[in-house]
């Protein structure tokens, strides 16, 4: 099989490396070779971060690079934008429409884009856009986005529930269990 | 059963599994987790040592004593232990040394993207470099029976990629391995002249039989490829660049210990290839080597000498086709890192900008305190400089700077490398003022404990010094403690100890915002009604702020309460979520 690339953005506090452990997980049990690439110390204090998730037969690059990523899946609307030149021809974009101003919009110096959605499909590339965030919080918290796109993320994939649903208990401690199988169930099924 | 690990994980891994007994470490991004993850294991003691010299010579003690011994550090941690390190190359080992040494190309989180491969030409250590998690783990047991071997401490060379990515390890159980004996051993170990005399040409020697050993290991190995008109040097993360982007199309010597270098195995695969290129991050060191075998070669006429390498980048420079993916049109707004919601160093910065301080930094987390709008920080370079560059700023420009001049610097900093600059304040008498910015953990790493915090690597109770009388037993007659979350007790501080004819110690004490134990107030809102939108507020550049339609708005979501907001606000607009409740 051919390598199949998600990268996994959003800013620096949101939970991407989570939402990577947990991909990661599901694909090594489906008896694929993995690499995932993260990226820690500064740029994690709130700026833009990044993770790459690979899987196929045989993976090389620890890295995606420009036009390969078949999903970027990101936590932020900016986010998704800026990244959009990594997604190869016919790729899909997940995102969240959560939209978190970063410090150059806080001062007045840049402005957030509009429409960016429109956009990025003007642009060539399928998104699809929902409000995480808001799902999170039904699910019991705000803090469950990471899961949510998740969920939201396995409707792209031929892969066993089971195999989901265990990653997510290997993964989240017992008490929050519940909370996070519900927010995966409302990301699938969004 | 196969494990997704860290790169990092699996060289801790390695070390665990080949009977490593004493770690001694200091944190620094790629490096970190190496050492975090060998202080889970029991039967391995573990350290975070105040720098990296001291690190390297307790795992150096460790050695001599008969155990095997680890430290880790970052590239540039790595200059602060070359000290001992060149020396340590002379004496060798008791039993076997590693250190671990992680680049940052790029500079995800470094001040530089120095390439350390210098350091094992350098210094006469061998150097092996893994390129996944898989390769850390049985490079790390390998370099033991190296150092064994050989007599040597032995480097493994991680990277960003290869320290921060996963992939699929299987691991064994730890090795049983025995205390060698600790013998007396003047002309070894004792690196006076007349000693170390009679050290270097074994040092010599020792590199000769290293380079055989070279042209044998299947450390390097040469991959065939179907079309020999490239063949192509590589190691590290650069190898799998050139795997994703050529297959098995072309040739590939992979080298996998990086110093010493081959010969023979060099010239055989140049020999059997019609172009010779070689594909490595930073400086052309692979490729300076075949130059000096006389060999025509392609590297850095090719390929960047700065920044990381990618598979496009290999694909573009031998021609191979890639894909375009959707082009926006359009440049989207920057998301540079920022200092958290609730920092301390916010006020502290609000502060010294206010009152118009030349700032001399540091390196840490507040080494974001130079990113507008607070912009205050004017120089950083490395651990420790601020304490030192201080006093030659103030002894060039006299009472001009001396008054307005304040260095800053971080607890676990000023333990690495501030406190040996404070001493020559302290001796040779410049009216300095220094601030030692005391969050009570090492931040940017991801919260290490260090020398002032009380407690271990391991979170158990440990010695803790503390700073008030240290530098009073320096010689420091006006030591203060202030808390930025105060912004008038800051303004006072800094006003009154720059204004004093003595040097001087400002430690502004609040522990880390993201620390588990802190407890924070309720998040603040704003009263629009109140709120006037002069934007006050916003002179701190918190990320929980924003305004919209002309009122500052505060996001729940991101505000821990710290209050310093508040304290700008001339109409009294940010109240209290609590008053709700």
């Amino acid at each position: 099989m051919e390598t199949k690339n998600v990268m996994i953005v959003g800013v620096g506090g949101q939970g991407s490396l989570l939402a990577s452990k947990l991909l990661g997980q599901v694909l090594l049990q489906q008896g694929y070779d993995v690499k995932v690439s993260e990226v820690h110390g500064m740029s994690q204090r709130g700026g833009s971060v990044v993770t790459y998730v690979r899987y196929g037969d045989r993976v090389a690059s620890p890295v995606i690079d420009k036009g390969e990523a078949d999903f970027i899946v990101s936590f932020e609307l900016l986010e998704a934008a800026r990244w959009v030149s990594f997604l190869r021809p016919g790729g899909q974009i997940v995102t969240s429409t959560q939209q978190i101003d970063p410090m150059p919009v806080v001062t007045g110096a840049a402005q957030y884009p509009e429409n960016l959605v429109e956009k990025m499909r003007a642009a060539g590339a399928k998104v699809d856009a929902l409000d995480c965030l808001a799902l999170a919080k039904q699910a019991g918290s705000s803090k469950a986005v990471n899961i949510v796109l998740m969920g939201r993320l396995s409707h792209y994939f031929d892969l066993p529930q089971e195999a989901w649903q265990k990653a997510i208990e290997a993964i989240v401690p017992t008490k929050f269990l519940e909370m996070n199988k519900k927010a995966f169930e409302l990301g699938k099924n969004a | 059963m196969k494990k997704l690990m860290l790169g990092n994980a699996a060289a801790a891994r390695g070390l665990y599994e080949a009977g490593c007994a004493v770690v001694s470490s200091y944190p620094g991004t790629p490096s970190t987790e190496i050492t975090e993850e060998l202080a889970k294991y029991d039967e391995v003691y573990c350290e975070w040592a105040p720098n990296e010299k001291v690190a390297m010579e307790v795992a150096f003690g460790a050695s001599l004593a008969g155990k095997r011994s680890f430290c880790g550090m970052k590239h540039v941690g790595l200059n602060v232990a070359a000290d001992p390190l060149f020396t340590i190359s002379y004496t060798g080992v008791n039993a076997g040394m590693v250190i671990a040494v992680a680049d940052d190309a790029g500079m995800h989180s470094s001040q530089n993207e120095q390439d350390s491969r210098h350091y094992a030409r350098a210094s006469k250590v061998p150097m092996l470099e893994p390129s996944d998690a898989g390769e850390a783990l049985a490079f790390a047991k390998k370099a033991y029976e190296i150092s064994e071997q050989f007599d040597t401490p032995v480097f493994l060379k991680m990277c960003t990629r290869i320290a921060h990515s996963q992939s699929a390890v299987e691991t064994s159980p730890r090795a049983d391995v025995p205390a060698k004996p600790y013998e007396k051993n003047i002309g070894k170990y004792v690196m006076m002249p007349g000693n170390a005399i009679r050290r270097h040409p074994i040092v010599e020697e020792r590199t000769r039989k290293l380079t055989e050993f070279a042209e044998s290991s299947d450390l390097n190995r040469i991959e065939p490829g179907s079309d020999g008109s490239i063949g192509i040097i590589t190691s590290s993360t650069s190898y799998q660049y050139v795997k994703e982007a050529c297959g098995d199309r072309y040739p590939v010597l992979k080298l996998g210990m990086i110093w010493p270098l081959p010969e023979k195995k060099i010239r055989d695969f140049a020999a059997q290839v019609q172009r010779l290129i070689v594909v490595e991050e930073l400086d052309p060191f692979i490729e300076n080597h075949c130059r000096v075998l006389g060999l025509a070669v392609e590297g850095k006429s090719l390929f960047p000498p700065l920044g990381e390498l990618s598979q496009n980048i290999v694909r573009d420079k031998l021609g191979i086709p890639r894909q375009q993916g959707p082009d926006l049109g359009e440049q989207v707004p920057a998301r540079p890192p920022v200092m958290c919601a609730g920092c301390p160093h916010r006020g502290l910065f609000y502060t010294l900008n206010r009152n118009k301080c030349t700032v001399l930094g540091d390196i840490g987390c507040y080494t974001l305190g130079a990113v507008a709008p607070l912009a205050a920080i004017e120089m950083t370079a490395c651990m420790g400089a601020s304490v030192s560059a201080i006093h030659g700023f103030n002894k060039a420009r006299g009472a001009e700077s001396e008054h307005k001049t304040v260095a800053v610097i971080g607890d676990s900093t000023f333990m690495h490398s501030g406190m040996t600059g404070l001493a020559n304040i302290a001796y040779n008498q410049s009216n300095s003022t220094v601030i030692i910015l005391d969050n009570s953990i090492t931040g940017m790493t991801g919260h290490q404990q260090n020398p002032t915090t009380g407690y271990n690597i391991k979170g158990d109770p440990a010695g803790k010094i503390d700073l008030e009388s240290l530098c009073r037993a320096m010689g420091f007659a006006r030591v203060r403690v202030v808390d930025p979350y105060d912004l008038d007790a800051c303004d006072k501080a800094v006003k009154e100890e720059l204004a004093a004819e003595e040097p001087s110690v400002i430690i502004s004490r609040r522990p880390c915002a993201l620390l588990k134990y802190v407890k924070h107030k309720p998040p603040l809102r704003v009263d629009p009604d109140k709120c006037v939108g002069c934007k006050s507020c916003m002179r701190i550049g918190c990320p929980a702020i924003s305004v919209k339609d002309g009122k500052a708005r505060v996001d729940e979501t991101l505000c821990v309460g710290c209050g310093v907001c508040s304290q700008l606000c001339r109409v009294d607009a940010f109240e209290s979520t609590a008053k709700e409740a």
